[in-house]
């Protein structure tokens, strides 16, 4: 009798596909070592650490970048995190079911509004207020920190940071959501049923069993924000500095290569901005790897458990 | 005796317990409510600014040099669309069997590695995928194209679509593919029959959020699409996209730009949430077929 | 091999003779193990099923009698890092041999499942499939196949004015109903019925039952139960299973009533299971 060879072309012909994804991703990093070879070769690790940036004389070193990154992702983080998880908490477990639809859909829609517009809105809405409100308030009550010192462009790290913030919140909470309402009842039930109150419910049994899945969220939304481009863009002010003042223009990697890229006139200038995509490559799948792990590791816990 | 001090404890700490409860509910709602102010600032300010600039002309005009009040993107509509239909060109069929391959043949391990690569590749900066394209398509061909652009926004597709469509594939009960077998069908048939007609309802969610997420990507564009003043209708040439007008006129500084820029993001939301209606239209399709209506 | 049955009714009289249910002998099960992994699921299994009529496999649940019934149409090859030892010869040919093309043995054993399985087509359409899987594109052909098919199926008065309406809109037991008519189209010899009410309510049940009483004149039907009431009702022969072994294959009326293992008492009396 015959056997029917239809089902292994198929089969072969269907591999073929996510081999091509795995080939993807390694022809991205090779690429982006290959292209920024030049950079690598001229600057070698100094890159990372050096604190200028002249195309003029060629002399190029990401440390400013970087510390923009940094600064904004951290500081986005720090304010999307209690809002975010907060929000998260309430939709999960106070908010009646109909409440916690509708703002589920707004969640979504936040999620779903693209980042050129958060930048539009950014640029004539969020730096004036910051301008003409935020700034003067900040620097008039907290301005004995060296945070808050400085003159008032409105643009700057802290603009920057805010919009961060509210791009990924939707993440945070997305993803946390899910988390908190993939906690068996069983756990909340059997706290509610030593008489502790909502909240203490929710401290001891929800945020300990949903901790892992949380901070996965928080770490991915990190990735988010490290690789968030436009809306940085529009408003940080594009200058390359270090400073402690956060009213102060900055500039990230993402922004970086945004806004020079195509006026990159020389073959160094080009290969130094490619080598920023390098290292944004290469933050963003530690950070997702990272994340991505922690999720997982919850996600098969749980289903062990349930 | 024990039970009395229980009680007095209980007494003791009531008040300051309730309290807690009471006041975290306020805290927690307050954190939602500066999520729903923001959204509604954002909608609002779409509206006043852009409303007044979208008109037919809008929709048929190319935009007018600088100084001259008027003009529109219609241009930048069609090149989002072109360049959209590429990014589905280029992303979808990898996608889908990739993720048909994956839930159908692909052994533990392997389906690991590639998940897990899928993944991070979900989370990579799209200016990245954006400087691939760039070294990929626009160096070798020496011009900023339409096709580098489309190219861009299709590998970004890969991720989510794989993913869902895996994810639909893999709720397809284990016995419908056994009963196809049990006709007497090969493997292959009881798939393309069978499986995908049973899917199709979640797949095509699937592409219609992925593709959602690509159509407001501007960083990808910049090096690649580029952007342009004109008409296009050559593959191998620079096209403008409605992200990218809205960014050049975000950040110029004339008033007239400005308001084009709102406008252009309002048919921007406009276009992704249709996408997203779409997307829903689809699973609510699926689960009436389901249910056999 | 075709062979007269009483009319059926829905008493004892139906019950063959011994010698009838002998007449025949179409699957030969010799020496069967069979392995998950390195778990041994069936234990040394051999039996004679006769060709036409009923036989019921029951056991407690995970004693290997799906397994045992899943051999038949070697749906167990799906299954990653299973083994089989043994032949299964139906009408002397041995579907556990290398050159066997399983494609064409699934189409001589049809199986219905637990959960009724419609494709996400039509009504017509699920019954045409395995017809077209092989090229058959005759409307004509294809409807008088699948009215004959809905016939046999009992399901014919019920749908014959909706017979392009999605199949997922009939009820459960219309569903399995189609599943058999779907699976009676591509014309088997034998059919593998996995729990086939399981999921169905009683009066589903006894149209199943009823169905079944009819097919068995033409076809061989092996039915998984986990209900010995089932099992008496409607079967000829029954296989009591054990811990993947076959502990006692008897004429049904003789099973029931007269048990010749130890087991097979204690487990039809309730005493375990």
């Amino acid at each position: 009798m015959r056997k029917d060879t239809s089902d292994l072309v198929f089969k072969y012909f269907l591999a073929v596909f996510p081999c091509l994804i795995l080939l993807l991703v390694a022809g991205i990093l090779y690429q982006l070592v290959s292209s920024s070879g030049l950079s690598i070769h001229k600057f070698g690790f100094k890159f990372l650490s050096n604190r200028t940036w002249d195309p003029v004389a060629e002399d190029f070193g990401a440390l400013p970048f970087i510390f923009g990154t940094c600064v904004t992702s951290f500081l986005a983080l720090l304010m999307a995190i209690p809002i975010g998880v907060g929000s998260a908490i309430y939709l999960a477990e106070y908010a009646p079911a109909k409440v916690s639809k509708v703002i589920s859909i707004f969640v979504d829609l936040l999620a779903a509004i693209p980042s050129v517009i958060y930048g539009l809105w950014g640029i004539f809405v969020l730096v004036p207020l910051m301008r003409t409100h935020v700034q003067p308030f900040l620097g008039k009550y907290l301005g004995f920190l060296p945070f808050f010192q400085g003159p008032n462009y409105g643009v700057g790290f802290l603009s920057a940071s805010i919009i961060l913030a509210i791009i990924i919140v939707p993440f945070i909470i997305s993803i946390s959501r899910e988390v908190i309402l993939a906690i068996p009842s069983v756990y909340k039930e059997s706290s509610y049923a030593l008489g502790a109150t909502r909240w203490e419910t929710i401290q001891l049994i929800i945020l300990s069993h949903a901790q892992a899945g949380i901070f996965g969220a928080i770490i991915l939304a990190l990735g988010r924000a490290i690789g968030e481009t436009m809306a940085v863009t529009m408003i940080i002010g594009n200058n390359p500095s270090i400073t402690s003042s956060l009213f102060s223009p900055g500039y990230t990697l993402a922004s970086v290569v945004a806004n020079e890229f195509s006026e990159a006139t020389s073959k160094t200038y080009l290969s130094a901005l490619i080598e920023m995509g390098l290292v944004l490559f290469v933050v963003s799948i530690v950070v997702n790897a990272l994340a991505r792990l922690l999720i997982w590791s919850v996600t098969t816990r749980e289903s062990v458990t349930v | 005796m024990q039970t009395m001090d229980f009680d007095k404890a209980f007494q003791r700490t009531k008040a300051k317990r309730y309290f807690m409860d009471q006041a975290i509910v306020y805290v927690l709602f307050l954190c939602a409510f500066v999520l729903l102010f923001i959204l509604f600032s954002i909608l609002t300010h779409l509206v006043i600014n852009g409303v007044s600039s979208i008109n037919v002309n809008f929709f048929i005009h190319l935009p007018k040099p600088v100084g001259e009040v008027g003009g529109g993107m219609a241009n930048a509509i069609t090149g989002t669309l072109t360049l959209l239909f590429l990014a589905v060109l280029f992303g979808v069929p990898i996608g889908l069997a990739a993720g048909i391959y994956l839930n159908e043949y692909a052994d533990y391990r392997f389906a690991q590695v590639v998940r897990f690569t899928i993944d991070v590749m979900n989370g990579i900066p799209s200016i990245v995928f954006g400087i691939f394209a760039y070294v990929i398509c626009v160096l070798p061909m020496k011009t900023f194209s339409v096709l580098s652009g489309g190219f861009a926004l299709g590998i970004m597709m890969i991720p989510m679509v794989t993913r869902t469509t895996e994810q639909f594939v893999r709720m397809v009960p284990n016995q419908l593919r056994e009963a196809g077998l049990a006709l007497g069908a090969p493997k292959w048939r009881v798939i393309v029959d069978i499986v995908l007609p049973s899917s199709i309802g979640g797949i095509m969610t699937g592409i219609m959020v992925a593709l959602a997420r690509v159509a407001g990507e501007t960083a990808p564009l910049l090096f690649t699409a580029f952007g342009n003043r004109f008409w296009n209708h050559n593959l191998m040439q620079p096209i403008a996209a409605l992200p990218l007008q809205i960014f050049s006129y975000a950040i110029s500084p004339f008033e007239d730009w400005h308001r084009q820029a709102w406008a252009g993001a309002i048919v921007l939301i406009v276009v992704i949430f249709s996408i997203n209606l779409l997307a829903n239209y689809f699973m609510n399709r699926r689960h009436r077929f389901l249910n056999g209506q | 091999m075709q062979y007269q049955v009483p009319e059926p009714k829905r008493t004892a009289s139906r019950i063959l003779k011994q010698e009838e249910v002998e007449s025949k002998v179409l699957i030969q099960v010799k020496d069967l193990n069979f392995y998950y992994g390195t778990r041994l699921a069936l234990k040394n299994v051999s039996m004679d099923i006769p060709a036409c009529g009923v036989v019921a496999l029951i056991g407690p649940s995970g004693c290997g009698k799906s397994t045992l019934l899943r051999t038949f149409n070697r749906m167990n090859d799906l299954i990653a890092k299973t083994k089989v030892e043994g032949e299964i010869l139906i009408d002397g040919v041995n579907i556990y041999d290398k050159d066997t093309d399983v494609v064409s043995l699934r189409r001589q054993v049809g199986m219905v499942f637990q959960k009724s399985t419609p494709f996400p087509k039509t009504i017509y359409d699920n019954i045409a499939y395995g017809l077209r899987l092989i090229g058959v594109k005759d409307k004509h052909i294809l409807e008088s196949v699948v009215e004959k098919c809905l016939r046999r199926a009992a399901l014919w008065e019920e749908v014959k004015d909706s017979l392009h309406r999605s199949a997922l809109s009939l009820s459960g037991g219309q569903q399995q109903r189609l599943c058999i008519a779907r699976a009676l189209a591509v014309n088997p010899k034998i059919l593998l019925m996995d729990e086939p009410c399981s999921a169905l309510d009683p009066i589903a049940t006894s149209r199943i039952e009823e169905l079944m009483e009819d097919l068995k004149k033409e076809y061989t039907i092996l039915i998984v139960t986990h209900n010995m009431q089932q099992a008496a009702r409607v079967s000829d022969k029954t296989a009591f299973i054990m811990q993947g072994e076959l502990v006692e294959f008897n004429i049904t009326s003789n099973f029931f009533t007269n048990p010749s293992n130890k087991l097979t008492e204690d487990y039809i009396t309730g005493r375990f299971g």
